[in-house]
Parts: structure tokens; sequence; C-alpha cells
């Protein structure tokens, strides 16, 4: 069938997969949008008027009252101050230590090179669990910190490996002849290396922010009934689950819980807007970089 | 792992500089030559040392009837009485049936769908539509899964979800169906946000591993009168055959360890039976009543059985298809 017709650029089997093909990826294109613009349209419609139901993409009576009723939550503004400090903290103290282990595992004459990187690449295969760590929490008296938020996760074996990697492909040389120059080896991390490993460093970044800034287990399991340390997807979580499943929430915190109880649907959805919406506008302007960040990360590991 | 432990102290120690009292060995000096290096490796791997390794040690209460007020040498050992109680224990029997249905699940539908979606991104002609696909694509991978809890719910709801719509009014369904309340249809649902969340983001590294195909297979393959299908069974798959194995061992390795992030967004007290996974039921009976033993038992559990999965995997993929990841 396809042999008959070589002469054309497309065989009709070509062409009718190429439709199918087409319709298949904007059915996908709509699948992965829709919830999206759902909960767009409805945080932006009368929260009476939402009862109805029947909102699908465009709101019916517009209004901006939800997200004007969003700032009367305090604990969500707590969240939201917490969240923004562990998001820079956690990302700036993963980029420091993965990219100063990335380094030293990038030089070959490093004499404990192997050790090191083995003893890196073991975490990525094993854990002590859920309850061990919970319990190594508990004797270093983290829980009921902010640091429990941080520390745990500021060196990651996956992290690390995706940078060497990248650095590995940068020109020797440049080292070499910073050497010369009588440069040690922190300048050279840090005058030579820092500065080429920006395209990667904007990929971990990302990486290190979405996993901060999405995280809400941490909060439920250490801190859930601490209220001056909540997080905004814990809160979110929280406002969500009020209705539908209020029962487990035992950990929660009960003002807040009272508080939660009476968000109508349409509330609950500019939360989850203004939850979700940091991360969406920044991810597309770096989509080149994590492209080539995961795709170097699979390559090595 | 034990034997690895007392060593970076002792490195670091050492890798601080003090006067030689003796005559320096070659090592000492490589350290003292190397002392940046040393300085910005090995406190991270103290760290290290601390937040993944010390857990392992913890794995010792699984063997004590554990008491947080006592010190290490005045608990009570017990042997194997927790592992006892576990397999005697039938709900654990059920949440070790959750786990591995929804991993075998997850692990089917992780591979084969973003599989399938990259190899049909790359044939997608339109320079355009295919770059905004695809960036729509990773979307819900960057959005929380307490946010894709509620959304996953609000689609499924019975009043004004777009599934229950959308069946209705396709005459395919009388009645909405309650599927957030019913436990058939949990695993399903778990698998199905799952896949929406990740399958772009996972195709990511199948789609790089595409691009490294030679493209003059395919002029070859053309010229030879071969159709779109055949040139995907033949070129494509093969093409990325290493990238799919080892991706697969580590999936392997994570079967039973599947975290419990998607089940706790998605269950509520009328699917339990289904959703409880190895990490939840740690957590309940575990942390939340404070039976430290017990829990560590489930998690030393889970652990141990990670790995022998991992290294089993390895195995076979290095025997048959002579990729390994070690």
């Amino acid at each position: 069938m396809a042999s008959s017709s070589k002469a054309f650029n497309d065989t009709r089997g070509d062409k009718i997969f190429n439709i199918c093909n087409f319709i298949l990826m904007t059915v996908i294109l709509i699948i992965t949008l829709y919830p999206f613009l759902n909960v767009l349209a409805i945080s932006f419609n009368d929260s009476t008027d939402t009862v109805r139901g029947g909102i699908y993409i465009w709101p019916r009576e517009f209004t901006l009252e939800n997200y004007k009723t969003i700032f009367n939550y305090s604990s969500l503004i707590t969240g939201f101050k917490i969240t923004i400090y562990r998001t820079v903290l956690g990302t700036v103290l993963g980029l420091i230590s993965a990219s100063m282990l990335a380094y030293t595992l990038s030089r070959p004459d490093f004499k404990s090179r192997k050790f090191v990187s083995t003893f890196l690449a073991l975490t990525m295969y094993f854990s002590g669990g859920l309850v061990p760590t919970y319990m190594l929490m508990r004797h270093l008296d983290l829980i009921g910190t902010f640091w429990i938020y941080i520390l745990p996760g500021i060196v990651s074996a996956f992290n690390v490996f995706i940078i060497r990697s990248f650095i590995d492909g940068l020109p020797y040389a440049l080292q070499e002849s910073a050497k010369l120059d009588g440069a040690n080896d922190f300048t050279i991390y840090y005058k030579v290396i820092l500065p080429l490993c920006k395209p990667v460093l904007a990929t971990i970044a990302l990486f290190l922010a979405v996993g901060q800034w999405n995280s809400w287990f941490d909060t439920y399991l250490y801190n859930g009934n601490k209220a001056h340390l909540t997080t905004l997807q814990y809160e979110l979580m929280k406002i969500l689950q009020s209705t539908n499943q209020g029962a487990r929430m035992t950990n929660a915190n009960d003002m807040a819980n009272m508080m939660a109880q009476v968000s109508p649907e349409s509330i609950k959805m500019a939360i989850t807007i203004v939850v979700t919406v940091p991360i969406l506008i920044v991810y597309p302007f770096l989509q080149r970089y994590f492209v080539d960040g995961m795709t170097l990360g699979a390559v090595k590991a | 792992m034990e034997t690895l432990s007392p060593r970076p102290e002792t490195k670091n120690v050492s890798a601080t500089p003090k006067p030689p009292k003796k005559r320096k060995t070659g090592f000492w000096r490589s350290i003292l030559q190397q002392k940046y290096l040393y300085l910005m490796s090995m406190p991270f791997v103290i760290w290290l040392f601390v937040f993944n390794y010390l857990p392992v040690w913890g794995w010792t209460m699984a063997f004590q009837k554990y008491k947080p007020s006592k010190s290490f040498s005045e608990q009570e050992w017990v042997g194997f009485k927790n592992f006892v109680d576990l397999f005697q224990d039938e709900r654990f029997y059920l949440v070790l049936r959750n786990t591995l249905a929804m991993s075998l699940m997850g692990l089917v539908a992780g591979f084969v769908i973003p599989i399938t979606f990259a190899v049909l991104l790359n044939e997608l002609r339109g320079k355009y539509f295919k770059r905004t696909v695809q960036t729509v694509s990773y979307l819900p991978h960057f959005v929380s899964w307490v946010v894709v809890g509620g959304i996953i719910t609000k689609m499924l709801s019975i009043d004004g979800g777009i599934v229950n719509d959308l069946l209705v009014s396709l005459n395919i369904i009388n009645e909405p169906i309650q599927f957030m309340a019913q436990g058939k249809w949990f695993w399903g649902i778990v698998t199905a946000s799952d896949v929406w969340k990740e399958t772009g983001w996972n195709a990511i590294i199948y789609l790089a591993a595409i691009t490294g195909i030679d493209k003059e297979l395919y002029e070859a393959a053309r010229v030879d009168g071969a159709g779109r299908f055949r040139q995907i069974w033949n070129i494509t798959l093969p093409g990325i055959r290493t990238t799919i194995s080892v991706l697969l061992i580590m999936s392997i390795g994570h079967l039973i360890g599947i975290g419990f992030e998607k089940q706790f967004q998605l269950s509520n007290s009328l699917v339990t039976d289904y959703s409880e996974v190895l990490d939840l039921y740690a957590l309940n009976y575990g942390i939340n009543i404070s039976r430290f033993s017990y829990g560590t038992a489930i998690s030393m559990f889970t652990s141990v059985v990670s790995i022998i999965l991992l290294l089993t995997a390895n195995g076979i993929m290095k025997k048959t298809t002579k990729e390994s990841i070690m």
C-alpha cells in the first residue's frame, strides 16, 4: 500500500495516520487543560450561583469577590509566608549543596571521588522508611520547628548527578587555565564553574522550588498542630477536604478547620488558583532548560 | 551500608588541617592538597549520613519494644515479635494487596502511555502545534497532589463533574456514578490521576531518546516501503530500548515503596479498604497511635523488599538485555 505512491511525500496511509494523530493530540490537549479552565471559571463565578452547577469553562456571574474573601483566612496568609520562606531557603541551600558536590565529583583527580559518588548514589535506591525517619526527627528535636522543612532535603543525589553530567560536558581546559593562574579549587568552582552552569542551575532551582512549594506531607506529619508554621498546600488541603472528608482531620488545627467548613466551592477554587499560579507562571520560561536537564539526568542516572 | 557509616566522620576529622605530628603519608598529603574539594564535599557527606543513613540504624527499633522515654541500652529486645505480629495481621495483607495492585497498574500505565505519547508526539506534523501540546503536557506535573486531588474529586463528582455529565449526556449511563465513594473505582482513579499528572513529564526522556535516533534509518525504511507503524515498531521503539530498560529497573525498585501522596489525597473514609497502602498503614499504626516499633517493622519490610526487587530486576535485565544501572 505504502510503496505504490513512493513518489509522493505522504502516502494515503500517512495522511490518515496524521489526521488521527492530530485528533488524538487535540483530545489530550483538552483533557489536560480542561480541569484548570474549569477551576478558573468557578473561581471567578459568584459563589452562591456556583451551587446551581453547569459551569464549565466560562463564569456565569463574574465576580472578584471570591479572591477578596481569601484575605480573611489568616492561616492562609501565614501559610503563604512560611511557604515563601521555605521555598527561597530550600532552593538556595539545595543549589549550593548540589553544585558543590557535583563539582567535586566532576574532578577526575579528586581522591575520594568514588567513595562520595557511591555514598550519594546509594541514597537513591534505599531509604530508612517513614517511621525511622520520623523517629530521627524526634531525636534531633526538629519536630515543631521551621527547620524540618529545610534540613532533611538539602542534599539530593538526583540533582547532584544532573549538574555533574552538565559540568562533565564543559571543556576541562577552562579549569586548568584557571589553575595555572593560581586559582584554588574553591575559586574555580565559584568563578569558573558556577557562571557556566546557569542553565542547569535554573533547572535544579525549578525542581527544588516546585518541591518546596508543593509539599504538604511534612507539615501534616510534623507540624500539623503548629498554626504559626503551617504551609500553603497544607492549608489548601484542609480547606478542600473540609466538606467531603472532615473526619480525617484529627491532626488539624481546630480553629482553621471551623473556618474552612464554611468555605463554598468558588472560594475553594479561588484558593486553588492562588496556590497554583505562581509556579504555572514560571515553568514555561524554564522549559528549554529543564527538558535539557531531565535528558542529562536520564543519560547518567 | 553499615560498613560505610563510620568512614565519613573519621575522614572529616582528618580533613580539617591540623599540624602533622609524624611524617605525613601520601594519603594525608593528598587530603591537604585537595582540602577545598574535601571541604566542599565532606560536610554534605555527613549530612547524607545523618538524614539518609541514620534512619537505617533506626531499624533496630523493629526488634525492640521501643519506649521513647528510655535510652538505647535500656530498651527491651523482643526479637522478631513485631514482624510476627505484622505477618499475622489480616489488615497487612489487605494493605499489601492494595499497594501491589496500584503499583502494578501504575507501572504498566506509567510506561505504556508516556512511551506511546512520546512516539506519537514525535510523529506529529506542525511545529507550533507540537510545541503547544508538549508545553501543556508538562503543566499538571507542576501542580501538587493536594490540588490534583481536589481537581479529580471535582471532575468525578456527581453534581456537575464533567465525567458524569459527559457519560450521562452520551447515554452511556443513566445515573451519575459516585466514583469517589466506591472502593472498586479507587485503584483506577489513582492510576488515571497519575497518568494525567505525569505522562507529559515522563515523555521528556523518551522524546530526547527518539531525537537521538539516526534520521537516515527512517529514510531507508521509507525507500523500502515501510509505513508509519512499521517505522515506529522497527526503528523508534528499538532505538529507545536502553532508556526504557533503565527506567523500568528503577520503577521496579519502587514497586512497593510507591509513596502515599495520591492515595492520601484521593481517599476518604468510605474507601480505606482499597486506598490504604504500606506507608499509610505505617503512618496510621506506627506514628498516629505511637506504636513506633510496629511502624518501624512495616517501614523496614517496605525498604528491604524494595531493595530485593531492585536487585532482582537489575539482575534479570543484565542477563536478558545487558542493560543495568549498577
